[in-house]
């Protein structure tokens, strides 16, 4: 049992760090769940790509470098730790791209792939409906079969940053007599540009537009967009289900870099004799450590061929809890600042408007801004909700890690 | 990169188990309380045997350590079995004795270890900031009292305290007896034997949070109300959901506090032991909350053994000083 790294993994490990301060912004991007920062998000895309580090875990043919799980933990350490901009791709890089890998055609790879590397094609996912959420698999949004591919009707919801991106991925009934809700579903990619989509944005708790519903109204896709067998939806859905609350959708190193912000504006700002702030601060700490040793043993397992199953929803549960917490703590440690913090984008009497807001975040005064806690506060606030409800994940865990009998939900 | 345990790590924790429970530590724990020691003397001799007092202690000093992770491996299991007696202070001692003799005074080691190392002797001690009191000290043959630059061998103890956890009862030390080292040396050797007590307390509390939950889990699936088993209704699944997380993520700071104490990086490792101690033990006390809740008034009864488990985890959380204290060190580092 050791957690040293290879001669190769500290090779890694330096080169990424060398180009991370040779590259991320000195400042800040604007707000990811704005039209202006998702632009330039994507660009920062670009930039990653040029030089392979967009998706160092992908094989180098896609545009990443065949980096092992442990020299991916090694990225991200290094990637949030220099402050790097947030990952407009991700939806696509830690959803759609495991599942390609897994059910995709070597054609559907290579044409969907390369540009989901460079940014230049933004993806968001289209799993829910106004009345399938925690229960997706009684969704209704049909995929009908036409020559040559499928028409696509009904509507999705609560699309992250689906108002920006180019294209989507989702389920979709496909055999309406299938005997039971979970077959006959079939896993299908479309262009949000295409017609008979309608994006309509929503305005998330702070009125920015980080997701959207989709009408759609007789869309075609081609069979070539469909992956996996026709029917098989909700199987190939669920493998990558499993990566989104895994190690893929957040990785220690954020919330490593995280609370080592938290401590330095604890540092900068706290009454050393508040104990019981510093109580909070030191379990967020504690937290961040957990998780990154949880990882490196999972990712040893992994390595070790061992299976990761049902463990990803102690995760899932376990950093979106976290995120939350930490956040809470640093606003605590602000007082009023904390408050403030998320209003200095806006003017007074001009709140975000209803979800099109186009009002830009200004550059955070130091690394321990109120504005930036702000922001995450209410991004971290979403972590139990999405990629599976905590509800949901206490479930499997309960059923599949602990063996208790099934129940009505 | 190999954070996981490997086989003879995994074989030796299974080993552990095996003999543990041919031992009916728990009937030895539930005569502990009783103040009947015989059982727990052969299960601590054993132990020895097994080589578990071993771990704390170099070759040079009857040992096979120093070996952080086995111990941790050891102490889970010990958690787990409720088994009583000093036995993290008998680790911590054979720590600190040898810690000692290393530095330069070899006497102590050479009296004491043979015994302790073997399992034919336990010993206790008190660790300045840990709190005053020893455990089990009217059993124990060697009493420690390390802290302020100063290792003294007590000559005695005041009266024998009863704890919440019937298992353990604390004891001062008295005053006086014979000073076996001073100043730094002291002071090295007793931060050394706490790193191993709370080590081994960390270890213990995981192993006793993972013995709530799977005696819930097992009660739970099996106690029938309103016609299915209560194990299948959404409250009770989350509660011992939430403990599967506590302990899941707790248990990956206990180890890689146990690499970081043998790799000797020693601020690393400070900081470490300060978060599994404080992670394992409010994980551990969690699981002692929603296995009394889960168990209904059943767990309430002196006669069910889980409370051989409640009444420890609520008496760990506490041990080497208040969990303000862990967590202070693990924001300044001191």
């Amino acid at each position: 049992m050791d957690l040293e790294f290879s001669a190769a993994e500290t090779e890694f490990r330096r080169r990424a760090r060398a180009w991370l301060a040779a590259h991320v912004p000195p400042r800040p991007l604007p707000s990811l769940e704005t039209e202006e920062g998702f632009a330039a998000h994507r660009a920062w895309e670009g930039e990653l790509a040029a030089d392979r580090w967009s998706v160092v875990s992908w094989p180098e043919e896609y545009g990443g470098r065949g980096a092992g799980i442990v020299e991916w933990l090694v990225f991200e350490e290094e990637y949030h730790a220099a402050g790097a901009p947030g990952r407009v791709s991700q939806n696509g890089i830690s959803l759609l791209a495991p599942t390609l890998f897994d059910f995709g055609t070597p054609e559907q790879r290579a044409r969907v792939l390369p540009p989901m590397a460079r940014g230049e094609v933004v993806w968001a996912q289209a799993w829910s409906e106004p009345e399938a959420g925690s229960d997706l698999a009684s969704l209704r949004s049909t995929a009908r079969r036409v020559s040559g591919g499928w028409l696509l009707n009904g509507q999705k919801t609560w699309s992250s940053r689906a108002a920006f991106a180019d294209r989507a991925f989702g389920l979709f009934r496909s055999d309406p007599d299938a005997d039971r809700p979970h077959r006959g579903l079939t896993y299908l990619m479309f262009p949000l540009d295409a017609a008979g989509v309608t994006v309509r944005p929503i305005g998330r708790i702070d009125g920015k537009p980080a997701f959207a519903e989709l009408f759609l109204d007789d869309v075609f896709v081609p069979d070539e967009d469909v992956i996996g067998e026709p029917g098989q939806g909700w199987r190939i859905a669920m493998a990558t289900t499993g990566a989104e609350r895994g190690l893929t959708l957040r990785s220690p190193g954020r919330f490593l870099a995280t609370a080592d912000r938290l401590v330095r504006a604890w540092h900068a700002h706290a009454d050393p004799s508040d104990t019981a702030l510093r109580d909070r601060v030191a379990d967020a700490v504690i937290g961040a450590r957990a998780y990154q040793l949880f990882a490196w043993a999972n990712a040893s397992r992994f390595e070790a061929g061992e299976p990761i199953g049902a463990e990803s929803s102690l995760n899932k549960v376990f950093w979106s809890e976290y995120d939350i917490g930490v956040h809470e703590t640093a606003l605590d440690l602000l007082g009023v600042e904390g408050e403030l913090g998320g209003a200095e984008g806006a003017v007074a009497g001009q709140p975000w408007p209803d979800g099109q807001g186009q009002a830009t975040r200004p550059v955070p005064l130091s690394p321990t801004s109120p504005t930036d806690w702000t922001e995450g506060y209410v991004f971290a606030l979403a972590g139990p909700i999405y990629a599976g409800t905590n509800e949901i994940q206490r479930d499997i865990i309960a059923e599949r890690l602990l063996g208790l009998p099934k129940g009505r939900r | 990169m190999r954070f996981l345990l490997d086989d003879e790590q995994r074989a030796f924790a299974r080993s552990l188990d095996g003999m543990l429970t041919a031992a009916d530590t728990t009937a030895a724990a539930r005569a502990w309380a009783a103040g009947e020691h015989a059982a727990g003397f052969a299960v601590r001799r054993r132990l020895g045997a097994a080589g578990v007092f071993a771990l704390a202690a170099p070759e040079a000093y009857e040992g096979v350590g120093p070996l952080p992770v086995e111990t941790a491996v050891a102490f889970v299991e010990l958690g787990r079995h409720a088994a009583p007696g000093p036995l993290v202070e008998t680790v911590a001692a054979v720590a600190l004795l040898s810690r000692l003799a290393e530095l330069g005074v070899p006497e102590p080691a050479k009296r004491s270890l043979p015994g302790l190392v073997g399992g034919e002797t336990s010993a206790t001690l008190t660790l300045t900031g840990s709190g005053p009191y020893a455990l089990d000290a009217d059993v124990a043959a060697v009493l420690l009292a390390a802290g302020d630059a100063e290792v003294r061998l007590a000559p005695g103890h005041a009266d024998v305290r009863t704890s919440l956890d019937p298992a353990r009862r604390l004891a001062r030390l008295l005053p006086g007896g014979e000073v076996v080292a001073s100043g730094d040396t002291a002071d090295t050797a007793a931060g050394w034997a706490l790193d191993w007590a709370a080590l081994a307390t960390a270890a213990q509390c995981l192993g006793v949070g993972y013995a709530l939950l799977d005696r819930t889990v097992a009660y739970v699936k099996g106690r029938t109300q309103f016609g299915v088993p209560v194990g299948s209704f959404q409250a009770v699944k989350h509660r011992l959901a939430d403990v599967l997380v506590g302990l899941e993520f707790a248990r990956p700071l206990v180890f890689g506090a146990a690499v970081s104490l043998r790799d000797g990086d020693r601020s690393a490792a400070r900081v470490d032991l300060a978060a599994a101690k404080v992670a394992s033990g409010e994980a551990a006390y969690g699981a002692a909350r929603a296995a009394l809740q889960l168990h209904g008034a059943l767990g309430y009864t002196a006669e069910y053994d889980l409370s051989l488990w409640l009444l420890k985890a609520r008496a760990l959380r506490g041990a080497w000083g208040g969990v303000g204290r862990w967590r202070e060190r693990v924001v300044t580092g001191g």
